[in-house]
């Protein structure tokens, strides 16, 4: 995997990202605090990417925003991950008619565009980091059950599952037992390809004020900051879709390779 | 057919009931006062029990649920609460915005998409190939908000060659047009790359077929098999999945109205989030829901119509 040019770029970006995650406090300026006299500075060897507004250094802001994107993403697929392994194996599994509602969810969930989903949620809950988890859960989830659902299916019908199943096996063992561990595979490679989506929800939902709440530095929030005064620099803009950009390319890339390697059988469309 | 295309539209009914009940239910379900967090924490209780009644929220669940679905079935979406007109019209007077910045969008990404997954299948393994194909996971990966950000700044603010707001002057269809370009070319940008790798994947299943190899031992020109013979084909599951991929669009456009403050149903939609107008975000959301839902269910029927294997699976 390691020759693989676009695998090695993957890797180099995302460990540019959980780098700057986990250094993010050495920078020697706090995310929050105002600088009012510092406001707008261009890019310089004291503010690597300049400042904004408010005269924040935007290099430490970024940085913080890392543990913000990459805190999402792990906490948000990681519920994703288990509830859709959980509701696809029920829905594989159990009797017809529990499928039969089960998929009528999964498929009425995705029925709403993503971003749809996250305006109605909020206007409901009001903008929380709690929100756009539940925004990313919502709409990751029912399409892993699905993949889950389908393949439970097949392995029902399989040898060592009879098997296990005549010799008196009850539900919960053959499930846990036999079923999941041919599961987890196929779904970790799935849910690692959601990562810049889900990175990109996260962004996105900060951007229209609908995530995190200032002065929390979330990527799309200081996007939002650097639209806003677009006109007195251009920094800010930049210094917000810059990790943007790397956190998404660096992900896909990663994920694409690794599921080249992992699984043949998943390459959809080439 | 007619079988799967009546049980197919009866599935697609199903679902959007099912989704318009999943979102009347999400006011039950999420703790907190909807009241309270629609109306500020300035407003006085008086307020609160004022609007609770106002939406029928001091009634139990389910007949909050029956009497929703009665008001929607006869088209009554609710009242704007700001200019006390009808949800209906209030939407509708976006939509038009919105659909042509789909359309445009999906109309250049299909011009550039198409042909350079077509090149990338005829030189398969080629440099040239795999630079397309990196491209196009790089286009599919970036957020069109980021895409839209960055195209504003050097093209509107420093270049200065597009306009940064609006949809044009109302009677001016080049203006309109001009005014499209930049959200067109964030929303369609990641629609290039995906139409690029979906032609080129399909592109090579047909190549490997009887009939193309027939025209090639006929002697036939590469380049006129692949346009001639194969995209014909190959074209076919593209263009299904592109009605799949409305949803996904919907979103970017949300996005690309919100940065170049153009009108259109997200603009709307953001617009009445932050001026607390529920019933419009509500009747919004369901409409472009709606929208959603039908445009799945052409894509699945059109597919059914060409391929009569998929008419087996409902």
């Amino acid at each position: 995997m390691l020759r693989e040019p676009m695998g090695l770029l993957g890797i180099g970006l995302v460990l540019l990202i959980v780098l700057g995650a986990l250094f993010a406090g050495l920078t020697g300026y706090s995310p929050s605090k105002l600088a009012m006299r510092d406001r707008f500075l261009d890019p310089s060897f004291t503010h690597l990417l300049g400042t904004d507004h408010l005269g924040r250094d935007l290099f430490t802001r970024v940085l913080h925003g890392a543990r913000i994107a990459l805190g999402v993403a792990f906490v948000a697929t990681g519920i994703s991950f288990i509830g859709g392994l959980i509701l696809g194996m029920i829905a594989g599994y159990g009797p017809r008619w529990l499928d039969s509602l089960l998929l009528l969810l999964f498929d009425s969930l995705r029925a709403f565009p993503t971003v749809m989903l996250a305006l109605a949620l909020v206007t409901l809950t009001g903008p929380s980091l709690a929100a756009v988890v539940l925004v990313v859960v919502l709409a990751t989830l029912p399409g892993y059950a699905r993949v889950v659902r389908a393949q439970t299916m097949s392995l029902k019908t399989t040898e060592f599952v009879l098997s296990a199943r005549s010799l008196g096996a009850p539900s919960w063992r053959i499930l846990a037992v036999h079923i999941m561990p041919n599961l987890i595979g196929p779904l970790v490679i799935l849910v690692s390809m959601d990562i810049p989506v889900v990175i990109t929800i996260e962004a996105g939902m900060s951007f229209l004020g609908l995530g995190v709440r200032p002065p929390t530095p979330s990527w799309g929030a200081i996007l939002n900051d650097g639209y806003a005064f677009i006109r007195e620099s251009a920094w800010p803009a930049i210094a917000g879709g810059l990790p943007i950009i790397i956190a998404t390319l660096g992900f896909t890339f990663l994920g694409e390779t690794l599921r080249d390697h992992l699984d043949p059988r998943l390459r959809q469309d080439g | 057919m007619l079988l799967y295309a009546l049980k197919r539209l009866g599935l697609a009914l199903i679902i959007t009931a099912v989704a318009l009940i999943l979102l009347i239910s999400m006011i039950q379900l999420i703790p907190g006062d909807p009241a309270a967090v629609l109306l500020g924490p300035l407003a006085s209780p008086e307020m609160r029990e004022m609007f609770r009644q106002q939406m029928g929220l001091d009634q139990p669940a389910l007949v909050q649920i029956a009497r929703f679905f009665g008001r929607v079935l006869t088209g009554d979406l609710g009242t704007d609460v700001l200019t006390n007109r009808s949800v209906l019209v209030t939407v509708m007077e976006q939509v038009p915005f919105t659909l042509a910045l789909i359309f445009a969008s999906i109309t250049w990404s299909a011009l550039i998409g198409i042909p350079l997954g077509c090149f990338a299948a005829l030189y398969r393994g080629s440099l040239a190939d795999r630079i397309v194909g990196i491209l196009s996971v790089s286009s599919i990966a970036l957020p069109s908000f980021v895409i839209a950000i960055y195209g504003l700044l050097l093209f509107s603010v420093k270049l200065g060659w597009f306009p940064t707001i609006g949809a044009g002057d109302r009677g001016d269809p080049i203006d309109q047009l001009y005014h499209l370009v930049l959200p067109s070319l964030a929303v369609g940008l990641g629609w290039v790359g995906y139409l690029a790798r979906m032609v080129r994947a399909s592109m090579l299943e047909v190549l490997s077929e009887n009939h193309v190899r027939m025209a090639r031992a006929f002697g036939l020109e590469e380049r006129t098999i692949t346009y001639r013979y194969a995209l014909k084909i190959a074209i076919i599951p593209t263009v299904v999945l592109l009605g799949m991929g409305v949803g996904n669009m919907i979103s970017s456009a949300v996005f690309a109205e919100i940065v170049f403050a153009r009108p259109g149903v997200g603009k709307l939609i953001f617009d009445a989030i932050s001026t607390r107008n529920y019933p419009v975000v509500m009747g919004a959301v369901m409409i472009t829901t709606g929208f959603y839902v039908l445009c799945t269910l052409i894509a699945d029927l059109i597919a059914a119509g060409l391929d009569p294997r998929v008419r087996s699976t409902l």
